[in-house]
């Protein structure tokens, strides 16, 4: 079967997410790609297959990939071309070269994410994985999102702990301490959205191709900045015909991608 | 030279109740499990538990033995969250101090070095900089650089992670010789040899023990990540690191953690549990990993 009888809209909503992941990355040039979850990583290695030839990206394990093979390949079937167990995973965080996609059970106005716990800190009515890396990488490297469930649960007006910094948050630290604090952007099942105002507070930067602004505004715990005319918010790009051709193809021709947004 | 030889029993029965312990590997990743399953055989009680979480966590809430836990995350890795630590968290069982992963790295290597802190960004405008005892007092404090920066003369501020002492350390790893080295043969030796460094006592287990110089047998040298200077008892503990992954011995039993999991559903249930996998002994519990036929094999 080829491709090429297909035309660019028919690229399906986690294809389109896939894409957006993939632009997240695009232009870093030789750094670490951490992407969390199927979508942001098939968005890396896409990135890598395309546009970012240079970028680096881990097993998974402990390993550098020489390659970029389908996601879900077992480790020791991967061509490896340099360790990378987690004490040296530091040295990069803190070093910057690096570029993490984290998720984010709720993410606020200005970018503070959380994975710690849901209700009281002290003694949370849902105790979640803990802030693993997320303060550190925050502060040290560029930083984005992936939310597969974008909805005011999710994004709410004030996160219960702050594990990954916000731009709020960062504005109160001395500027020497926040020179490397840098959010990049939150791709989610409806939409992209950025930082890039005055204040640092979040933006619709597009939506996805046949979700309506009433739709992300309504999923949105806090009010959403959409610029001066919102009737022009742009269209998050479809996967190109080749990009397509690599996602379905050679890096998820098991379809993982799907069952990330069913959830 | 010193035999350093123990059994596991022997081992646990160093604990106080009281102590802040360290367990080595990462998540569900060669985790010193058969320790954690002595611990439940014993007494001990009221621990401090510092770990790159896992079951041991899990395991060690769920028996009643925690008063506190240090950590960056607990999980499972093919499961996301445990549900005993949850449990324990939620029912307010067990403080928590929650801290970046990078920040447990440098309190432990701070520990091993004898310094009072490492500096680092991370932690920095977090909710873990604003971490408060019980006494309304904060845990982790700045220290501003007494050097300028090159550029704007700045003096900078940075986190100054405290020291993370251990009254106790355990790692697993694949052999160990009867002198206490200690190779990991596996990809990721992870922090084992800083939990050793930052411990008074300082314990490894091993899949087989050898006689001294046979960890060079195998070749590579540098995977002896550790050695007789941080260790001051060896015990032999075939699947001990089981549930948990230990390559290349084997990959975590990822049937026996989903039962570890539905145990969480009720007493009865984590009773069950604890009479199969935790009350008998180590050969015990090894007989009880062979009829599920599972053990040594790769996980599913």
């Amino acid at each position: 079967m080829s491709w090429s009888a297909l035309s660019d809209a028919g690229a399906t909503r986690a294809e389109i997410c896939v894409a957006a992941c993939a632009d997240a990355f695009r232009g870093a040039g030789e750094i670490l790609a951490s992407p969390f979850g199927v979508i942001p990583t098939l968005g890396a290695r896409l990135a890598r297959l395309t546009f970012c030839p240079d970028l680096v990206l881990s097993d998974g394990e402990a390993a550098l990939m020489a390659d970029t093979p389908p996601i879900g390949s077992l480790p020791d079937t991967v061509l490896r071309e340099a360790p990378m167990p987690y004490r040296r995973v530091f040295d990069v965080v803190w070093s910057g070269r690096r570029h993490v996609m984290m998720m984010a059970t709720q993410l606020d106005r200005f970018g503070n994410q959380n994975i710690s716990a849901i209700g009281d800190r002290e003694r949370p009515r849902v105790q979640l994985i803990g802030v693993r890396g997320a303060p550190g990488n925050t502060l040290n490297h560029p930083t984005s999102y992936w939310v597969p469930d974008h909805s005011p649960r999710s994004f709410v007006a004030q996160v219960d702990v702050v594990c990954g910094v916000g731009y709020d948050r960062a504005a109160e630290l001395p500027e020497a301490v926040r020179r490397f604090h840098d959010l990049r952007v939150v791709v989610t099942n409806l939409a992209v959205l950025d930082f890039d105002t005055p204040d640092g507070s979040m933006r619709l930067r597009s939506l996805h191709p046949t979700v309506s602004l009433e739709e992300v505004v309504a999923a949105t715990g806090f009010e959403l900045g959409v610029g001066m005319r919102p009737e022009a918010v742009p269209s998050t790009r479809e996967p190109s015909v080749e990009e397509l051709k690599l996602i379905r193809e050679v890096l998820d021709p098991g379809g993982l991608r799907e069952s990330e947004l069913r959830r | 030279m010193t035999d350093k030889t123990a059994s596991v029993e022997e081992l646990v029965g160093e604990l106080r109740s009281g102590m802040t312990v360290g367990f080595g590997g990462w998540g569900s990743r060669r985790k010193p499990m058969a320790v954690v399953r002595a611990i439940l055989r014993s007494s001990v009680r009221d621990l401090t538990v510092v770990s790159y979480g896992g079951p041991d966590v899990g395991l060690l809430c769920a028996g009643g033995r925690v008063r506190k836990v240090v950590y960056g995350f607990v999980t499972l890795d093919s499961i996301a969250l445990d549900p005993h630590f949850r449990a324990a968290r939620e029912g307010g069982a067990v403080e928590a101090l929650e801290l970046d992963e990078g920040m447990i790295y440098l309190g432990l290597l701070a520990a091993t070095w004898r310094v009072p802190f490492l500096p680092t960004r991370a932690g920095l405008g977090s909710d873990v900089e604003r971490t408060r005892s019980g006494d309304g007092v904060p845990v982790f404090r700045r220290v501003v650089s007494p050097y300028p920066h090159a550029g704007t003369g700045e003096h900078e501020e940075l986190l100054a992670v405290p020291a993370l002492e251990l009254d106790a350390a355990f790692v697993h790893v694949n052999q160990a010789d009867t002198n206490g080295n200690g190779q990991v043969l596996g990809p990721d030796p992870f922090f084992d040899d800083l939990f050793l460094g930052a411990a008074k006592k300082r314990f490894v287990t091993a899949e087989r023990l050898v006689e001294p110089g046979g960890l060079a047998q195998g070749g590579d040298l540098a995977s002896v990540v550790v050695n007789r200077l941080m260790t001051d008892a060896v015990a032999p503990a075939p699947l001990g690191a089981h549930f948990t992954s230990c390559p290349p011995d084997y990959e975590r039993d990822e049937r026996l953690q989903r039962d570890y999991v539905e145990a969480a559903r009720s007493g009865e249930s984590w009773s069950a549990f604890v009479e199969r996998y935790v009350t008998p002994d180590e050969d015990g519990y090894r007989r009880a990993v062979a009829a599920t036929g599972e053990a040594g094999g790769r996980g599913s």
